[in-house]
């Protein structure tokens, strides 16, 4: 088992016919992911490598059958796109995009909460490296080549920390169920609580990692969550300790805005409900390396 | 983006929100003509894009022309909590018979906007917050539905605002909505709302800090970011398109992916030392890219030694390396750099750096061993 994409994994790729689209899906396909259709308005009929091209999504999913969306097209073009997506039934939607409008970011969200009742679609990101399930499917822009299949399951807000934190993982002896970025952007579609959620159900998830980031109240929440809901073991890491407050630092949503959403009170929180908090990547490492062989 | 208050209450003019009448000056005779033209008394206020103003002596009232010159004059050039004045707001005074708060927030753990009504204004509302917190009204905000006239109502009832003013502080909310909205802000604030004698109601203050992300929309608001207000490096990686923040400290750092580079900071200041800078090179930067990035990291003259920590996944690390050789070429350092490559075309990029054999450029294994010998050799 593995959570969000797997080997049932029926890909539509929006912004398949542009430079970094083509590059990730094939990326992708190669690993193994079913890509089986791309979206570009007036492309529609032609293919990239022989993927199909359709002008909309909803005459991919009716042609293809896609589940899953990956989201590649620009800022001001993603939010319409995510929001086409889910108006054409798919289920889990991956977007990569950065630098999208935060009040874009905002309608989505409370428009996919509203609009489809108990079961809504599920969006990752945005502003995120995607999912990657070792040895089943990868949608996103994850370097497959350093995770293998395991037990560890990873959520963060950061693409290359991930990377850093499973490599040091991985040369260990240990591999991932997932690996799912969340994004770093002020109004992420899925939060630490809902991934780890997924892990929690996941039978073959053991540990769970989860990496944070200065800003917002998102590892907080995540915090008063495990305490109630999660018994698997979770280990945690905050990157900031060192950011001054009023800095933007990269991510949109990396600030530290007055006493709120410092390092040490993620870390205090996370730490208060039995969660192990390492102070450097190798240490998460580590951390987890000891529990699993617990 | 933070806004000056007077670029915030020409946002606000723009959406029918009420601002006391006043003029902008950059110079002593400017800002005098200006409080000419308003008439007195005036208020000539600092505009820096920090709290506290009035307490430092920058906001100051002027009622002639001898006092208008003597206070502009005191006030430009005044260093406020690190921030220089460059600019002055000259506007007529206000009659203030009750001074209120309100804001607007993006709220991002409840994904929706905030609003704030309090009739404590005028002073530190976090202070209210924390001593008082009823006194504070909130209401979410379906963005979906957007601000009702309802909500106007309830948020001025529930604050307890003087009741012939119920009314106009609902639709003074209803308008701060619209700015809110339409200009895609993440804040807007306005302390002191203030009620006039005349019952009145007008934004005295107004702080907004407005998305970038969301610039490309808004080309006016863009035209205001004022790059001679920004650190000089910070405005060189902006240029370029990198990531940068300046730091106190005298290692400088390149890393790639936001995450990353905030826990090569961490790590470096565990083993002792302190950080010259942030800097995100982003995903697949180019050779050009990071030479360009060298060379904003060695513009900060207080870095002693060089950290690069990447972790290739869409960045290759032989362009990484190609660029740092690049970087030796032109600009020639003379501080030590420790590597550390990890990630897609790590081989290839360490033997670019070892065929080079550029000088005092180090190697390291791992992320905590590249922290450890860049503190070592900035002592």
């Amino acid at each position: 088992m593995s959570v969000l994409v797997d080997r049932d994994t029926r890909l539509c790729v929006s912004g398949i016919t542009g430079r970094e689209g083509t590059f990730h899906a094939m990326n992708n396909k190669r690993y193994g992911t079913q890509v089986v259709s791309g979206v570009t308005p007036g492309k529609g009929g032609q293919d990239v490598e022989g993927v199909p091209v359709f002008d909309t999504f909803h005459a991919a999913v009716e042609s293809t059958g896609a589940n899953t969306a990956m989201v590649f097209v620009p800022p001001r073009f993603a939010a319409d796109s995510i929001l086409e997506a889910a108006d054409a039934g798919i289920q889990t939607i991956i977007a990569i995009t950065e630098g999208i409008p935060a009040h874009d970011e905002l309608r989505v969200y409370n428009h996919l909460v509203q609009a489809y009742g108990p079961s809504p679609p599920r969006l990752i990101g945005p502003n995120c490296p995607g999912v990657l399930s070792p040895g089943k499917a990868n949608v996103g822009i994850i370097p497959a080549a350093f995770f293998k299949e395991g037990n560890v399951g990873v959520v963060s807000r950061s693409g290359t920390l991930t990377y850093q934190i499973g490599n040091e993982i991985a040369q260990r002896g240990f591999g991932n169920s997932s690996i799912v970025g969340i994004g770093g952007d002020p109004v992420p579609g899925s939060s630490f609580i809902d991934i780890i959620a997924l892990f929690q159900d996941d039978p073959e998830t053991e540990l769970i990692v989860m990496a944070g980031e200065i800003g917002g109240s998102a590892e907080e929440e995540a915090a008063a969550y495990i305490g109630e809901h999660v018994s698997k073991p979770v280990v945690a890491y905050i990157a900031g300790f060192t950011a001054p407050p009023g800095k933007t630092m990269g991510h949109a949503g990396a600030i530290v805005s007055g006493s709120q959403g410092t390092a040490a009170a993620k870390a205090e929180a996370l730490e208060a409900q039995g969660v192990r908090v390492g102070r450097t990547p190798t240490q998460v490492a580590e951390i987890a390396v000891e529990i699993l062989e617990g | 983006m933070d806004l000056l208050e007077y670029q915030g209450k020409q946002l606000f003019a723009r959406h029918d929100i009420p601002v006391p009448e006043g003029r902008h000056a950059r110079t002593v005779d400017d800002a005098v003509a200006a409080a000419k033209e308003i008439g007195f008394p005036c208020v000539i206020k600092a505009q820096v894009k920090i709290g506290g103003r009035g307490k430092a002596g920058g906001i100051k009232v002027a009622e002639n022309e001898d006092e208008a010159r003597e206070h502009a004059s005191a006030i430009l050039g005044m260093d406020i909590r690190g921030f220089t004045v460059h600019e002055l707001w000259v506007e007529g005074a206000s009659q203030i018979a009750a001074e209120y708060y309100a804001s607007i927030i993006f709220d991002r753990s409840a994904k929706q906007p905030l609003v704030m009504l309090s009739t404590r204004g005028g002073m530190d509302i976090e202070a209210v917050a924390e001593e008082d917190p009823d006194a504070i009204a909130t209401l979410h905000i379906d963005p979906l539905l957007g601000f009702q006239d309802f909500h106007g109502r309830r948020l001025a009832f529930e604050a307890g605002v003087d009741g012939d003013v119920v009314r106009p502080i609902g639709a003074f909310l209803g308008r701060l909505y619209g700015t809110f909205v339409s200009e895609e802000a993440m804040l807007v604030e306005v302390n002191p709302l203030i009620v006039t004698p005349e019952r009145d109601v007008r934004a005295l203050d107004a702080k907004v800090t407005l998305d970038d992300n969301a610039l490309l929309r808004h080309p006016d608001n863009a035209q205001l970011r004022d790059p001679s207000a920004e650190d000089p490096q910070e405005q060189m990686a902006k240029e370029r398109g990198l990531t940068y923040v300046k730091l106190d400290g005298d290692i400088g750092i390149l890393g790639n992916g936001a995450g990353l580079v905030m826990s090569t900071l961490d790590v470096v200041a565990q083993y002792g030392g302190s950080p010259a800078n942030f800097l995100d090179a982003g995903g697949g930067s180019k050779a050009e890219a990071i030479t360009s990035a060298v060379e904003v990291i060695l513009s900060n003259p207080n870095v002693k030694a060089v950290l690069f920590n990447i972790f290739g996944g869409i960045t290759r690390c032989d362009e990484v390396a190609r660029g740092l050789v690049e970087a030796f070429d032109q600009i020639k350092p003379t501080v030590p750099f420790v590597v550390r490559l990890d990630g897609t075309n790590d081989v290839e990029g360490r033997k670019i750096l070892a065929d080079a054999a550029l000088p005092n450029v180090h190697t390291a294994a791992t992320m905590n061993e590249a922290a450890e010998k860049v503190v070592e050799l900035a002592r």
